[in-house]
């Protein structure tokens, strides 16, 4: 069960090394959207630090979202989707591991751009890294979650727009606190810890039954 | 005594069924409606000063948005029997429930908007449970459009049953996390619900209403039942032995053999 885990992590992760400019591309949406923010509301710094939580998560939402069409696709495509599923081993375990693989190909880049774009918008030292640290511990439920509507979605005409009206809406809860987090990381005296605490619960709730629910939901788009 | 449980899970046997009980759900609708609203417009007490004879809206929004609420229990409701027992019924009536749903949220919108506007002074606020009935229509519509995404009937019927169920595991964290953004304090616009204070005659009022409006769901719901299973069972010959369907082939094909003729 390990092995097949392993070695799923490792062709996905090279697959995507040997074409990195398919990473890239996620990445520079993400900062292209953010950037283009203080060109449309102004440039005043305390606008921007006020704006600054939720345009960073929802440029992430939105990134990830994009990202997600090619989690499943290729595999389903060539057929190599088939064989994980008929696999012997287990499919919500090789699920997962995909799921890693996007994860750090698609997540954690963003969590490390990330203080480059708190300077964008002039926020304190402190909050820049509250912000990379909600960023990593939210990036994998949207991964998690995603995976859901990608698996659910296989194949279908249009399925990139799908995936998002079907998997934004369910993103609320993270970008709620992840957001929250990092607005009250700037007020002296009140603590971020009920919000950290919140995300790593969703993190880990999602880490346990996404794999399954994706698991599922491939059975049923591949059937 | 032993009972078939599923005797009305065929959609042959479902199907005339239904079609008895349409009309008794209809004239219980509209009885139960117009009875409740009467009752709410001029049978209640008038406590409050002219000014505020807006409230009486609350007839139409309180029974609407609960049964919004509702009808999303029913649709996965019948999407986890879909899944349990793989029986097409289940699914039909899990896609005709949610088109419901989604009206039902819409005019408790509409309606919430209009009451709004006289009692806050504004269409729309970002309050908690506007928000979580926003997020309740994204929801539905994001099911209605997968169910119509997909063109093979079992792949859609249990793709969209499963988007149901993760829906309503989600939908309780949804509401907590709009319901309160700060963790260490809440604050709403809308009053908490408050059932118990309401003066009696009001309270009939609603729930009489509420009633129909769930006797409106069962007629419109059945009636889609209806429609999805001629649709997908077409190809039958119970279908085709249906007296409407074969009174409308047979017109059909006068009609076609009279253009044949012409032609």
């Amino acid at each position: 069960m390990t092995s097949a885990f392993g070695t799923i992590l490792k062709r996905d992760l090279l697959l995507a090394l040997r074409r990195r400019s398919e990473i890239f591309t996620v990445l520079f949406f993400f900062i292209v959207v953010i950037s283009l923010f203080p060109l449309g509301v102004g440039t005043e710094e305390k606008i921007l630090q006020q704006m600054a939580p939720g345009v960073v998560w929802i440029a992430a939402l939105l990134a990830s979202t994009l990202a997600l069409d090619r989690l499943f696709s290729a595999d389903y495509e060539d057929g190599t989707l088939e064989k994980i599923v008929l696999s012997p081993s287990s499919l919500s375990m090789s699920v997962f591991a995909k799921i890693l693989a996007h994860w750090l190909l698609t997540g954690l880049p963003l969590v490390l751009i990330s203080p480059l774009l708190g300077l964008f918008y002039h926020l304190p030292m402190d909050s820049i890294f509250v912000m990379m640290f909600v960023l990593f511990i939210g990036t994998p439920v949207l991964s998690m979650l995603g995976a859901i509507a990608a698996a659910l979605t296989l194949g279908l005409r249009g399925g990139g727009v799908l995936v998002s009206l079907l998997v934004l809406p369910l993103y609320i809860p993270v970008l709620v606190y992840g957001a929250g987090a990092i607005s009250t990381s700037m007020i002296t005296g009140v603590s971020i810890e009920p919000y950290v605490l919140l995300l790593l619960a969703f993190s880990l709730l999602s880490i346990v039954f996404s794999p399954w629910v994706t698991a599922a939901a491939l059975k049923i788009s591949l059937e | 005594m032993k009972i078939n449980w599923f005797k009305y899970s065929a959609p042959m046997s479902f199907y005339p069924l239904a079609g008895k009980l349409i009309p008794l759900f209809w004239i219980a609708a509209i009885m139960l409606i117009l009875g409740g609203l009467y009752w709410g417009f001029f049978k209640t007490a008038d406590i409050l000063n002219d000014q505020k004879q807006y409230y009486r809206i609350i007839y139409v929004h309180v029974a609407s948005a609960w049964m919004a609420m509702w009808l999303y229990a029913v649709m996965v409701f019948w999407a986890m029997l879909g899944l349990i027992f793989n029986t097409r019924l289940s699914y039909m009536l899990a896609s005709a429930t949610a088109v419901t749903g989604t009206v039902m949220t819409i005019i408790a919108l509409a309606t919430g908007a209009i009451w709004g506007k006289t009692s806050w002074g504004t269409y729309w606020d970002w309050d908690p449970k506007l928000t979580t009935f926003l997020i309740l229509l994204f929801v539905y519509i994001g099911y209605i459009a997968l169910q119509s995404a997909i063109d093979d009937v079992r792949r859609s019927d249990k793709a969209s049953a499963l988007l149901a169920l993760v829906g309503l595991a989600l939908v309780p964290i949804i509401y907590y996390a709009v319901n309160c953004p700060d963790p260490t304090q809440c604050a709403s616009l809308h009053q908490e619900s408050s059932l118990k204070r309401v003066e009696s005659n009001i309270l009939i009022g609603m729930l009489v209403t509420t009633l129909g409006f769930w006797m409106y769901s069962f007629a419109t719901t059945l009636m889609r039942a209806r429609i999805i299973v001629l649709e997908r069972e077409r190809s039958t010959t119970w279908v085709s032995n249906l007296p409407e369907i074969s009174l409308a082939e047979t017109s059909n094909s006068k009609i076609e053999a009279r253009t044949e003729t012409r032609s």
